[in-house]
């Protein structure tokens, strides 16, 4: 168990400039009875040790199929299709073979999921599940060993009277301690990368106050790479460094976190922070909605994939309806057609004074 | 009576609200189940899920109900709709007392208060057409259609927001935001008076939130409706509500009107609640990370809960008067009438501003 | 746990006595019913009017319902005596009376009956658990391919085809055309265990066609819903090998709702398969029930509903403690 967290990190000028997660036109397609669902499209982002990106979408926007694809969760699905890359530490996984990768699920990269009832077995012990977790890529350590880490683990995210916990089953658990625990299953390994499938949506508030303190320290603590995938635009406020917003499996825009919640540069970003009641604001007359609802993923829409619930559509041209927009603009970059001089005067003009 | 074109960003001033009667009146309210253990299934205790609340709804605001899971909220939604029978305590509803009519005797008063539903995919029930589940209660209470049921259940479809010509569609064709407009679209069907929504909007996408919230607002004013609006989140509640009660492990903590609850929480449990939110500004992180009041440990358990203030478990201002005495729900700290707290040790506005609490992190 | 079991075993005692209610009542009132003198369907309609009255005083059937009853069950928990004066026949625990037509007690008769079913039911058992289990596990994994399909279509042909066809249909091939197999006979596994084996092999196979394409579409359906289940994906995430993920973590919580069915199977199956051994000339306690039926012979039918009941409510029990160890959320209750 690495303590100096400093270990590892890729200081610049070090080795070659790939960040530690590179994800690389990563597009993921499932074949089904009612057509190809085209889940995710070419996708490219990458997070650094000791950072966090939030990827922010809504349902069918495709962000809890790019997290499954990086660790490689489609391989069973008979009817998955993985393109493009995904360079986990200068290991290329999309090309790996199954073992290779099992070798790193729950070791390099560990996941938790959303409802964390559901994500234990039913009929196995909390400790038990731990420990196989950590058998599993420690096979020469002992049962003592492993249970000793297990109860360590249970420690060290918060859950009291580990040892005797260590022998309960996962309905015995409040949802809080639930999801601790599960993160102690995921942290076990030392994972250097650790992705949060919307962990705490299933939680009350005040727990989940409890839950990102608790994943921000330990990713000070192991130094880890960490994506947040949710739909909660404060989540991701207060986590991450990086955000991605998601919509209708592409990336539509991508940057700093103070970039996109502060100048946010594509329509539907403004629609969903325009739509979300606020805390520190005032209290508004009306919320302003997107209208419409999110597209299936089996018809995506032509072009644009926002654009039937786009104000903005067709400004620029029939550009819109016909060709997709491409993700451009550097480190704050945008996927729309309408230019960034016309963006930045919408935004100012119309979006922000209502936000 | 609408909302008046108060400068207040258009609430309905309180005056208005004041002068008119209480729709629904509860006091004392206690739901209790009982547990049963051992061979002879012996009583052994109680889970208190709502355990004496007094409040009163007055006809044309909305009363937001919040709090986390255990606090009773759901439990206090069904019985102001009488799903559920208390244990104690008295439900008025139109100077009526309605807390212990049967079946047969409640059936007329249910066409003035209906309830919506969390869930829009386990509400509808899924080998009914739309049509019929809207037309449900048009029959079931014998409502007089004069121009048809079909045309009345097409005329709430519209007003819903919804493509009336989809009437023969089953549930599972419609996305979750639409459910849920079914889902309201069932509950206008009677016309009713009181609506207790449960969780509306929480199994909905964020830009769909919008849209049924707008919705609401919209029957709302048309209808002259009265809401009882029960969720989890804060921001939401703050949007739609006049006045919000916070409920925690079975009682009201605190109530008052909306602005004034959000700008001076008095209670510590409202406190934790409210800097628990997450906001969606990143630069404010830092801040908000200081502020935040983290509450320790888990809720008590309902079936015993703490003696005195259930709060005390988790409340660091918690001194030995808390353990032995309740304290009552009335206004404190120069507070107006409308603004009650069941606290001893209520939070004053310099003190919002102290950082964690001094039991430190989550435990 | 342990207020989990007593329960369940107070319950289990509770019904058998309903069961045992329920019986005595149908006994008492067929006759009423059909109009016929119990002691006459005993004896005969030739006898003479004394024997019959010896008859009645005998079997008590004279006394009222309640002492009836009592007594009936006072025979099966410590045996009665039927007296008429000086003439008592004594039948020892538990008394499930006379048969009409042979005179035999009915307990040691239909006792004499059981090994056949009980070789029949358990031997059937195995085969179809572990031809439909695996078979159905084997569909889910393969989901969609010929093999599934091909096993499915097989399972829905053998849940659809009744007994009596298939019985007499592998009969037909395998006993007279092809002569693989033996004509189906019933010896005592303790004389022959061999021969007892293959007297059994075809009306095994028979049955164990019936129910394993049951199982199989059970098996297969649990399968592919708990494959669907969060904890699975939780396995697979943790990196697990998939030999681990299927055989450790799904086949657990998939295959436990068929422990419920096999109990109530194979308790129905104890009470007696009575086309199979219809079909195959087994003389068991389904052939008893048939020939009892067909001869209005009244106590062997209570005999074999007795024992048939006792069977299934017996096996549930098991069933239900066997839950109470598999499944920890039920232990709670």
């Amino acid at each position: 168990m690495s303590t100096d967290s400093l270990a590892g990190l890729t200081l610049p000028g070090d080795r070659n400039t790939r960040p530690f997660l590179e994800v690389k036109d990563l597009t993921v397609r499932f074949e089904t009875d009612d057509g190809v669902v085209q889940a995710v499209s070419r996708s490219s982002f990458s997070v650094e040790r000791g950072k966090t990106l939030g990827i922010v979408g809504e349902s069918g926007s495709g962000k809890s199929v790019t997290s499954l694809a990086v660790l490689g969760l489609h391989r069973t699905r008979s009817n998955a299709k993985v393109d493009g890359q995904v360079w986990l530490d200068d290991q290329e996984l999309v090309t790996a073979t199954d073992e290779q990768v099992r070798q790193l699920r729950g070791g390099k990269m560990a996941m938790i999921f959303q409802d964390p009832l559901s994500a234990m077995h039913p009929y196995f012990t909390v400790g038990a599940q731990i420990v196989e977790a950590y058998r599993v890529h420690n096979p020469k350590a002992s049962k003592k060993e492993a249970r000793e880490r297990t109860i360590d683990m249970l420690t060290r995210v918060g859950i009291p009277q580990p040892e005797k916990r260590f022998s309960d089953y996962g309905h015995q658990f409040s949802g809080g301690m639930r999801q601790r625990a599960m993160i102690a299953m995921a942290l076990v390994n030392d994972p250097k990368l650790l992705i949060a499938d919307e962990p705490t949506t299933a939680l009350d508030v005040t727990v989940q106050a409890q839950i990102l303190d608790l994943i921000r320290d330990l990713q000070e603590e192991f130094g880890s790479a960490v994506i947040m995938i949710t739909h909660d635009l404060g989540v991701v406020a207060e986590l991450a460094d990086d955000v991605l917003v998601m919509y209708g499996g592409k990336i539509i825009e991508r940057g700093p976190a103070a970039d996109v919640f502060h100048s946010p540069q594509h329509p539907y970003t403004w629609g969903l922070l325009g739509s979300m009641p606020r805390l520190d604001r005032d209290v508004r007359e009306r919320l302003n909605p997107i209208k419409g609802s999110p597209p299936s993923l089996i018809n995506l829409p032509s072009g644009c994939a926002f654009h039937p619930r786009c104000p903005y559509a067709g400004r620029n041209g029939e550009r819109s309806f016909t060709d997709v927009p491409e993700l451009r603009g550097g480190v704050h970059a945008v996927a729309c057609h309408l230019p960034a001089e016309d963006r930045r005067q919408i935004f100012t003009q119309e979006v922000a004074p209502n936000l | 009576m609408h909302r008046s074109e108060d400068p207040v960003k258009g609430q309905k001033s309180m005056t208005d609200v004041a002068q008119r009667e209480n729709l629904l009146e509860v006091t004392g309210l206690q739901k209790h189940f009982p547990i049963t253990k051992g061979l002879l299934r012996r009583q052994v205790g109680a889970v208190r899920a709502v355990d004496g609340i007094d409040v009163a709804v007055r006809q044309g605001e909305t009363l937001g109900l919040v709090g986390e899971s255990g606090c009773g909220k759901s439990t206090a939604g069904r019985l102001f709709t009488r799903i559920l029978e208390p244990t104690g305590g008295k439900i008025v509803f139109e100077g009526e007392d309605v807390s212990h009519l049967n079946t047969k005797q409640m059936r007329p008063l249910r066409r003035d208060v209906q309830m919506i539903f969390q869930d829009p995919y386990s509400s509808l029930n899924p080998r009914h057409t739309v049509g019929s589940i809207i037309a449900a209660p048009l029959q079931i209470q014998k409502i007089p259609t004069p121009k048809g049921v079909k045309v009345a259940v097409q005329d709430l479809l519209k007003l819903v927001g919804l493509n009336p010509e989809h009437y023969n569609r089953y549930p599972h064709e419609f996305s979750g935001g639409q459910r849920q407009r079914i889902g309201i679209a069932r509950a206008l069907a009677l016309r009713p008076k009181l609506i207790v929504a449960d969780e509306p909007v929480s199994a909905l996408d964020v830009s769909i939130q919008a849209q049924v919230v707008n919705l609401l607002d919209d029957l709302q004013r048309e209808f002259d409706l009265t809401y009882v609006f029960i969720a989890h989140d804060l921001s939401v509640v703050r949007h739609i509500s006049d006045r919000v009660a916070v409920m925690y492990l079975g009682k009201i903590v605190e109530i008052a009107d909306r602005n004034e609850l959000y700008k001076n929480p008095r209670h510590p449990y409202t406190v934790a609640l409210m800097s628990a939110v997450p906001v969606p500004d990143p630069s404010r992180r830092d801040r908000a990370q200081r502020e935040r009041v983290l509450l320790t440990g888990d809720v008590p358990s309902p079936i015993n809960p703490p003696s005195g203030c259930r709060f005390r478990t988790r409340c660091w201002k918690a001194q030995d008067i808390c353990a032995t005495e309740e304290p009552p729900l009335v206004p404190r700290l120069a507070d107006p009438e409308s603004h009650q707290t069941a606290c001893h040790f209520p939070v004053s506005e310099e003190e919002i501003v102290v950082g964690r609490s001094p039991a430190g992190t989550s435990a | 746990m342990l207020t989990y079991l007593i329960r369940r075993a107070v319950n289990a005692v509770l019904t058998m006595l309903v069961v045992t209610l329920v019986t005595f009542g149908i006994f008492f009132m067929v006759p009423t019913l059909t109009g016929s003198d119990p002691a006459l369907l005993y004896i005969g309609k030739t006898s003479d009017a004394a024997s019959v009255e010896g008859i009645r005083t005998k079997l008590g059937l004279a006394d009222p319902v309640i002492v009836q009853y009592g007594k009936f069950l006072k025979g099966l928990a410590v045996g009665r005596d039927y007296a008429n004066g000086p003439d008592v026949q004594h039948c020892p625990a538990p008394c499930m009376g006379y048969s009409f037509k042979t005179d035999q007690q009915v307990f040691p008769l239909l006792m004499g009956d059981l090994p056949v079913t009980m070789s029949l039911a358990l031997g059937a058992a195995v085969l179809w658990v572990i031809m439909g289990v695996s078979t159905g596990v084997i569909s889910a994994l393969r989901r969609g391919s010929l093999l599934d399909r091909a096993v499915m279509t097989g399972a829905l042909a053998g849940v659809s085809l009744p007994i009596y066809f298939t019985g007499l249909l592998a009969l037909s091939i395998f006993v007279y055309w092809l002569g693989w197999l033996p004509n189906a006979d019933y010896t005592p596994f303790f004389d022959n265990p061999f021969t007892w084996a293959s007297g059994l092999i075809l009306p095994w196979i028979t049955l164990a066609f019936l129910f394993a394409a049951t199982y199989a579409r059970l098996t297969r359906a649990n399968m592919l819903e708990t494959l669907g289940e969060d904890y699975i994906r939780t396995a697979r995430a943790k990196g697990l090998g998939e030999r681990t993920v299927i055989g450790k973590h799904a086949l657990r919580s998939g295959l436990t709702p068929l422990v419920t069915v096999f109990g109530l199977d194979l308790g129905a199956l104890l009470g007696g398969a009575i086309l199979t051994e219809a079909v195959f000339n087994l003389r068991g306690l389904g052939y008893q029930a048939l020939t009892a039926i067909r001869g209005n012979d009244l106590p062997v039918i209570l005999g074999v509903t007795l024992i048939a009941a006792f069977f299934i409510v017996f096996i549930n029990l098991i069933v239900d403690v066997l839950y109470g160890f598999i499944d920890p959320r039920v232990r709670l209750g």
